[in-house]
């Protein structure tokens, strides 16, 4: 698709708004999930200051439409526009810092603009001759103007998700795009489709869909737009469309050999940047399976309290004066396994697929300095090519031109997307976290009042019993 | 601590108090001459002058655990119809993976040393036991105590085994409440058992779970030296984490201690069923007595009208080799007629000896209910205490745990 190189930009052309400058703006916003998308509403993308997130993806599309038909009104409007036109002159723009980005647009005030709500529910079987799948039903409400409705409902299955993150990967090679939870979990799975397993999908499943929903950048994609709207039909038929498989093949040979470069000449700051996502990486991964431990063995210690209560009403039965005691103690070795239940389904619920998911993350990260450290490849060895003089310097110079323009790009549109991202973990791993100590908290609270009524009860008894002794 | 009076041949009342104060490993040679290494505990008992309350050590000497055997094996022959309090475990059972089961590890050394104390306590206030001789040459006598207990010959006296099972099956009338007891006895044991066992599988948990959140406090370390603002936060909520893992120790100690209180009963089970034992073997004893007496007097009566009800050998080879003369048969009723006489005797002797083991077992029974039923509540209680202090530990970190995170 056009002269940006094999990094094969699928047709992301959309409508005026792809900028998304007000989502950009709510970026650094201290909400986990509810980061609103770019407003609906009449608001300009003049007049807000100039945002490197959208820097890339202006510049890209500025280029892109220099090869689509002019007559799209849409990108008249976009060219018209006069902030952009400072955007043309394709030089580096200071990325603005998230926490000035607010106080420009004072977004804290403004009601929440979320204009994209989506649900993935109901998860079903379907078998054919060939396979058993299961489909998801998502459910889509929105009130932007792009959609032809203002609810949607489809079915997807897991390929249909793994299409979604390509495209959004060929189109944004630098943005974090979210993780897509795992194709198969190898360890303990005994049926591909058990009840637990498929309901942690779903979970993951929904939160990668607002995920992108979320992102300034992202909401806009045309491909996310029909993955959320487009009937079986129309879908699988779109699908086909795009980059073949040999194309891909052959892009994927390049990359290999180009990524080898990449690594050498990497600027700086995405050195620092290489090496946070490293360190994060593994300590991320350690924590997932000290979390996972902690689930296990807290599984295992209820199991056994389980057992441990019965065993008083059991020795109640033999005795006459110590029976009401053994009741109680029973009874109360009850509540907090309850109390205990409610811990690790909070724990399960918040914390773990949290963490999961931040360790599908880093391999994400991985995979953009790749792709980031793969653009860079590509300059610096037609620059190579250029010095030695191997090949038609004109071509070159201008080939050279182009992909020193794609390099600001990708580099802008990183380094923005992960100041983004990492306000969202800060906040994602800070609330998880906070969730857990308080789950905790309340667990602990609850066996204490337990064992302390038990107490009372017993010195109660103790007093009436001292009481009738006496008379 | 205990107070106890003590009479020490009948001439002077004393107030002590007992105490298990040391314990020492020590090698020596044991009986085959070989090389062993055991531990010797320190018994120390202070007399305590009623004037001024001041408690003054008047005995203080080494044992160690096979002589405590030896003086319970003694107190349990001399007083059969006493429960016999139990001696802490010979070896470590219901033992959980952190604790060792070895018999010289310290922690078991220490917790036997308070269940030998325990015990001496136990037989020091018993009414009865209090003032066995042997138990007063225990505490105060070191060398030769082991031979005068010996002397005794309660070895001797002991019920055998076999005879005790014997009677356990014959035995044809015993008395109901005592195969009440029989059977509580045996329950109580079982379900004991089984709450000590299911304990030790909580308790293994439990220390996972904490000692897990451990981890956690290290890599937030390691974690925190590549952020900036959740740097701070991630390192003191570590360091919560790592009070949190280390907590468990204290806890589950004091757990131990009460398994310890529960383990207690679990032996005082098999005290009883000794009493129960002793019961069937004295009723058995009466039955017997009593059935034989009934066999004599009827060869007896057979003899003298001539009438050969019975199968006897003396009968058959009358009828084969002919019959007795009649001064033959007149000396034997005489003589059957005198072994009736003893029999009625001793039946009558043994009827009193079977009434009064069942008053006097039954009046300690009673005793050791009431002993029973206040212990265990106060241990159940104690169990509650120790959870609540968890719970409260558990709160205060958790707590400040949730600041920390706030903070990041």
């Amino acid at each position: 698709m056009g002269k940006l190189g094999e990094a094969g930009l699928a047709a992301t052309a959309g409508p005026a708004r792809t900028l998304g400058m007000e989502g950009e703006c709510r970026a650094s916003q201290a909400r986990s999930w509810g980061l609103p998308a770019g407003g609906a509403g009449g608001e300009s993308p003049g007049g807000d200051a100039p945002l490197p997130g959208s820097i890339s993806s202006s510049a890209l599309l500025q280029a892109e439409v220099l090869d689509l038909d002019e007559d799209e009104d849409d990108l008249e409007v976009f060219c018209k526009d006069a902030s952009l036109m400072d955007m043309n002159s394709f030089s580096p723009l200071m990325p603005t810092s998230p926490l000035s980005m607010i106080n420009q647009v004072k977004f804290e005030d403004e009601p929440d603009l979320k204009d994209l709500f989506i649900t993935v529910d109901e998860p079903e079987s379907h078998v054919t001759t060939i396979e058993t799948f299961i489909t998801y039903r998502i459910i889509t409400k929105t009130s932007r103007g792009e959609f032809d409705s203002s609810e949607f409902e489809v079915r997807r299955r897991y390929q249909d998700f793994l299409w979604l993150k390509e495209k959004l990967e060929e189109a944004h090679p630098t943005l974090v795009i979210p993780p897509l939870p795992e194709k198969f979990i190898v360890k303990g799975m005994v049926e591909r489709f058990n009840d637990d397993f498929i309901e942690t999908r779903r979970k993951a499943l929904h939160r990668f869909l607002n995920r992108v929903a979320d992102h300034p950048t992202l909401t806009f994609n045309e491909d996310f737009k029909i993955f959320l709207t487009a009937q079986a039909w129309e879908f699988s038929s779109h699908k086909k469309q795009g980059p073949g498989l040999l194309s891909r093949m052959g892009q994927s040979v390049r990359a290999v050999a180009l990524s080898m470069r990449g690594v050498k000449s990497r600027p700086k700051e995405f050195m620092e940047m290489n090496n946070f996502i490293e360190i994060f990486s593994q300590k991320i991964n350690l924590i997932d399976k000290i979390s996972q431990r902690i689930y296990k063995e807290e599984r295992e210690y209820l199991d056994e309290m389980k057992e441990y209560g019965p065993i008083h009403i059991l020795w109640s039965a033999s005795e006459d004066d110590l029976a009401d005691t053994l009741k109680s103690v029973a009874s109360c070795i009850d509540k907090c396994c309850k109390a205990s239940e409610k811990r690790m389904s909070g724990f399960s619920e918040a914390l773990l697929p949290v963490v999961h998911e931040y360790v599908l993350y880093s391999e994400m990260l991985m995979a953009v300095m790749k792709r980031r450290d793969q653009i860079q490849a590509e300059l610096d060895s037609k620059v190579e090519a250029l010095t030695s003089k191997k090949a038609d310097t004109d071509l070159l110079t201008e080939e050279i031109g182009k992909l020193e323009d794609k390099v600001e790009c990708a580099n802008n549109a990183l380094k923005a997307d992960w100041e983004r991202w990492k306000q969202n973990m800060q906040n994602d791993i800070k609330s998880a976290f906070t969730n857990m100590a308080e789950e905790n908290i309340l667990y602990y609270e609850q066996c204490l009042a337990t064992w302390e009524s038990f107490l009372t009860s017993q010195t109660d008894l103790r007093l009436e019993e001292a009481s009738e002794d006496k008379l | 601590m205990n107070f106890l009076h003590m009479t020490e041949n009948n001439f002077s009342l004393k107030k002590i108090e007992i105490s298990v104060s040391e314990a020492e490993k020590r090698t020596g040679r044991n009986a085959m001459n070989m090389q062993e290494t055991y531990t010797a505990y320190l018994i120390e008992t202070r007399s305590v002058e009623h004037s001024d309350g001041q408690s003054v050590l008047t005995d203080s000497l080494w044992r160690r655990y096979s002589e405590f055997e030896l003086l319970r094996n003694y107190l349990l022959v001399y007083y059969p119809h006493i429960v016999v309090p139990p001696l802490p475990e010979k070896r470590a059972e219901f033992v959980w993976h952190k604790l060792s089961a070895d018999n010289m590890d310290p922690d078991f050394v220490e917790r036997r040393r308070i269940g030998l104390e325990n015990f001496l306590l136990r037989v020091a206030s018993h009414p009865i036991l209090c003032r066995d001789k042997i138990f007063y040459l225990f505490l105060t006598q070191e060398g030769n105590w082991k031979e005068t207990v010996n002397e005794t010959g309660f070895q001797l006296k002991a019920d055998s085994r076999l005879k005790a099972l014997n009677a356990t099956f014959r035995v044809k009338n015993p008395d109901k409440r005592f195969i009440e007891l029989k059977h509580y006895s045996d329950e109580l044991q079982s379900v004991i058992s089984h709450l000590l066992r299911v304990r030790a599988r909580v308790a293994d948990r439990l220390y996972g779970v904490y000692k897990v959140h451990g981890n956690y406090g290290r890599v937030f370390s390691e974690w925190s030296a590549i952020e900036k603002e959740m740097g701070d936060g991630l390192q003191s909520a570590g360091h919560h984490m790592d009070v949190y893992a280390s907590s468990i120790d204290d806890i589950l100690e004091d757990e131990e201690h009460y398994a310890d209180q529960l383990k207690e009963y679990l032996f005082y089970a098999e005290a009883l069923r000794a009493v129960c034992r002793k019961h069937e073997l004295t009723q058995y004893d009466l039955e017997t007595a009593a059935q034989d007496l009934a066999a004599k007097k009827q060869q007896c009566e057979e003899l003298a009208t001539g009438t050969v009800r019975t199968f006897s050998l003396k009968g058959m080879t009358t009828k084969l080799f002919g019959q007795e003369t009649p001064e033959q048969r007149e000396a034997r009723i005489k003589m059957l007629e005198e072994q009736i006489k003893e029999g009625e005797q001793q039946l009558k002797s043994k009827n009193l000896e079977g009434r009064e083991f069942v008053k006097n077992a039954w009046a300690d029974i009673e005793r050791f209910k009431e002993q029973k039923n206040h212990d265990l509540k106060e241990a159940l209680i104690s169990y509650a205490v120790m959870q609540i202090s968890m719970c409260k530990k558990g709160i205060q970190v958790w707590t400040n745990a949730k600041e920390c995170f706030s903070k990041m």
